[in-house]
């Protein structure tokens, strides 16, 4: 135990020695050329084992049909389309908004602004996972507001927090990116289990409705069925799609995708990529290069959608951050912000890193991905 | 990106220090970092609320020890606190005498039941039992297959059918009792708490085969919400445990201690990765000392177990020491660090490593280019570095695409660090001779082959 801890030690004090020996002068521009040619393997040739499948291909599904996913579905998927073209904030953080909005009934019902007032609100704000930092930030703006605009009572206040609030998100970009005559790819990224690839069958949903079919790259070659569960998707939306062997490289089979797309004149390829944790070295390096990747001719990258789970706590700044830096995330998806959860931390990601709030799921079917509007989020928060 | 509590005591502490008794204010403002800690660690707010009011209890009630400073008096209550709301009792599986056992697991969407239940399989199947997996999910689309793919890596079975959830559970159970498995899990679909009718149907899938073990799988990564989700899986299905999943990344788990509070049923297993023999029974401790952001030994040493041999370990540690390094060996010791997951991290797991330390920004581009040049060494030159001379110079920098002073810099650097290793194994031995009689060479390798 303890040879393995001076080891360790020893090691990692050799490592910072001689990167920093090394590092001095050193521009970040010259990389260790060797990093680079794995990138250019697909553009030599075309794995065979990427195999588009646009039309149904009943062999690669279920070989022993004693099940089927497909009924599942299909069925309150269509209805909901009748009847409610989009669904509302207000309706479906009904169940949620509860809490967060009881606190907001507390301070309300209060007579003054007192210390207590100041309390309610940051716990408000805390248990919806804005974060202890962003929180206390927010409420320090108020209570400056408070003292120059002479705010007295708590109608007032509250007016004002939600104004802020509002105030903070609005002048984001919140704009999905497709750039005309381009192969467009958007890249969906993010952390295991957060929604991506059910995501990118909403989004699919969304075009082919307007006439604008998609293809779908299959890039999560790691986890087991995910490109059984995408190819369920694509048939569902129409949607053409392109995948590879399990374990395969992820960066050939969006490069395929790439290629397709531009065949069939379609202009935009959504790829889905395996869920990594922002912590693991090798995964993010593989990112990039899928990234890289999809940049080829005649592909061009014009949304990096980070998918986070609205139950994410403050990990979530973490993996934005870290997965910003490698990938350059130009949005964030909100996922599963009909449950309990009230999805804070995509406040804290987008005021303290940037990154604006794009799309948003409030329910299972596909209608229910829909563009944040922060006037209606903040909104349906605070209504009781 | 936070400071770790210990950081955040420090300063505190330095400005008190000399005193010998905390006043009621000290005790105030150390509690309102903690408050801090745990809240960004994701402990529900409740939970914060009502562990920091056992906190001060204690704090004011505690004798001052002689030996520690306050700081790591009341860093040491709060671990202890801890620890004991995550391990009061820890979860002994006890297998039904009328074989077989059944463990059913639920939980929201994406938090990885799947995987964990076939991770659970392969657990299962280390303990020498026989289970059989059911795939209940059949509402996510191919939620089965991937059931399938990942029990065939586990080697074992996997029972579905294309009817109910509550049909395809009961129908497993009869197959499990006809070919004579004696465990059986059963995956479910993701559902949110507040979906009446999926809380429902769970409740059904339940009651068709009255579990032995409900587990509640949680994301490690789940802020405030976790306290909610498994209150209302807690009165629906009434729980035994949860698993944790996605412990290996570095979001703090506080969701554990809100859960373990609120439910008051244990951690039962850990998943730390993503093969499917990276799951094991949780350990409280370690947990304690993660949420606070302290340094997690026990964590770095396996990993390290992981990618070291104990022998080699043992050989290596004593050449650094007596400063014979050479660049083979440095090559070696830089993949295995490699392997453990970003330095940063490693640097993180540490403790005591001083802040300037952890700041540092280590660019993996860098990393791979010092790896670079001593891949252009001949063997003989790792061996030995003072044989480079000019041409060798120029050839190793040809060879690895950086300019002959980045060499230079490198084999200079290089020399230095076997100078101090040199001072630090000496120091070492004297301080071991000091310590034990035994002489050094035996012990080391005994503790390595222990460890």
């Amino acid at each position: 135990m303890e040879v393995l801890l001076v080891l360790i030690v020893l090691a990692v004090v050799l490592l910072v020695g001689s990167v920093g020996a090394i590092s001095i002068g050193r521009r970040r521009a010259r990389r260790a050329p060797y990093l680079e040619p794995p990138a250019r393997r697909p553009a030599e040739a075309p794995r065979p084992s990427a195999q588009p499948v646009a039309e149904p291909a009943p062999a690669v599904v279920a070989p022993e049909a004693r099940y089927t996913t497909e009924p599942a579905e299909p069925v309150p998927d269509a209805e909901p389309a009748v009847i409610e073209p989009r669904p509302r904030f207000r309706d479906r953080l009904g169940k949620a908004r509860s809490q967060f909005a009881g606190y907001v009934g507390s301070v309300l019902s209060r007579s003054a602004i007192d210390a207590e007032t100041w309390d309610e609100l940051e716990e408000a704000l805390i248990l919806a996972d804005v974060g202890v930092g962003t929180t206390t930030e927010i409420l320090d703006g108020l209570r400056a507001r408070v003292k120059s605009d002479g705010i007295k009572t708590p109608q007032e206040l509250v007016v004002a927090l939600k104004a802020d609030l509002i105030g903070a998100l609005s002048d984001a970009d919140r704009s999905l990116h497709v750039e005309p005559g381009a192969t467009n790819v958007w890249l969906f990224v993010g952390v295991n289990g957060v929604g991506k690839t059910t995501t990118i069958g909403k989004v699919g949903q969304r075009f082919s409705e307007e006439g604008r079919p998609v293809t779908m790259a299959a890039a999560d070659t790691f986890r087991a069925a995910a490109a059984e569960q995408l190819e369920l998707w694509s048939r569902r939306v129409g949607a053409d799609l392109v995948r590879g062997s399990e374990g395969g490289d992820p960066g050939a089979v969006v490069f395929d995708a790439v290629q397709r797309a531009k065949a069939k004149g379609s202009t935009l390829v959504l790829a889905d990529t395996a869920g990594r944790l922002h912590t693991k070295v090798n995964l993010m390096e593989e990112l990039k290069k899928v990234r890289r990747v999809a940049e080829r001719e005649p592909g061009k990258v014009t949304e990096v959608l980070l998918v986070i789970d609205a139950t994410t706590g403050q990990n979530g700044l973490v993996q934005a951050k870290e997965f910003g830096e490698a990938v350059a995330v130009t949005g964030v998806v909100l996922t599963k912000l009909d449950g309990t959860a009230k999805g804070g931390i995509a406040l804290a990601i987008e005021r303290e890193l940037g990154v604006p709030i794009k799309l948003v799921g409030l329910g299972e079917t596909a209608h229910d991905l829909v563009d944040f509007e922060p006037h209606e989020f903040i909104d349906a928060l605070f209504e009781a | 990106m936070f400071d770790s509590l210990s950081d955040r005591f420090d300063a505190i502490f330095t400005r008190l220090r000399g005193r010998g008794r905390l006043s009621d204010d000290d005790v105030d403002e150390v509690l309102r970092e903690i408050r801090v800690a745990l809240l960004e660690a994701d402990v529900n707010l409740t939970v914060v609320r009502e562990f920091v009011r056992r906190i001060k209890e204690q704090c004011v009630g505690a004798d001052l020890s002689q030996s520690l400073s306050p700081a790591q008096q009341v860093i040491k209550i709060v671990h202890q606190e801890l620890q004991n709301i995550l391990g009061g009792d820890t979860l002994r599986i006890t297998y039904a005498s009328h074989p077989p056992t059944v463990v059913l697991l639920a939980g929201l969407q994406g938090s990885g039941k799947t995987t964990t239940a076939a991770k659970l399989a392969k657990w299962f199947r280390q303990q020498g039992r026989h289970p059989l997996l059911v795939g209940a999910d059949l509402q996510r689309p191919a939620a089965v297959e991937q059931l399938r793919i990942l029990g065939q890596q586990a080697s074992v079975s996997v029972f579905s059918e294309n009817t109910d959830p509550v049909a395809v559970a009961a129908a497993a159970l009869a197959e499990a009792r006809r070919v004579g498995r004696d465990v059986l899990i059963v995956d479910t679909a993701g559902r949110l708490s507040i979906d009446a009718d999926l809380m429902e149907e769970v409740r059904q899938i339940s009651g068709a085969v009255s579990p032995h073990y409900t587990f509640l799988v949680i994301d490690a990564m789940t802020g405030q919400d976790a306290v909610q989700t498994a209150q209302a899986f807690h009165s629906t299905l009434a729980l035994d445990g949860v698993i944790l999943t996605k412990l290996d990344g570095d979001a703090r788990g506080g969701a554990a201690l809100s859960v373990k509070e609120v439910v008051g049923k244990p951690i039962a297993f850990a998943s730390v990765g993503e093969k499917l023999e990276d799951f094991d029974v949780f350990h409280p401790d370690r947990m304690a000392s993660r949420i606070l952001g302290m340094g997690d030994v026990m964590t770095l040493i396996e990993k390290a177990e992981q990618v070291y041999d104990a022998d080699v370990a043992a050989d290596t540690a004593n050449k650094l020491m007596e400063g014979r390094l050479t660049f083979e060996d440095f090559l070696e010791q830089m993949q295995a660090l490699k392997k453990m997951g970003p330095l940063q991290n490693i640097i993180g797991m540490l403790p005591g490593v001083p802040k300037e330390l952890k700041n540092v920004q280590i660019e993996d581009s860098e990393v791979a280019r010092i790896e670079a040049i001593i891949r252009s060494m001949t063997p003989a030159e790792r061996e030995d570095p003072s044989v480079i001379n000019g041409s060798r110079r120029t050839r190793i920098a040809t060879g690895s695409g950086v300019s002959s002073s980045e060499v230079n810099n490198l084999l200079k650097q290089f020399k230095e660090m076997q100078k101090m290793m040199k001072g630090f194994g000496g120091k070492a031995m004297v301080r071991k001779a000091k310590g034990n009689k035994k002489k050094k060479g035996g012990r080391v390798t005994a503790r390595a082959t222990g460890a």
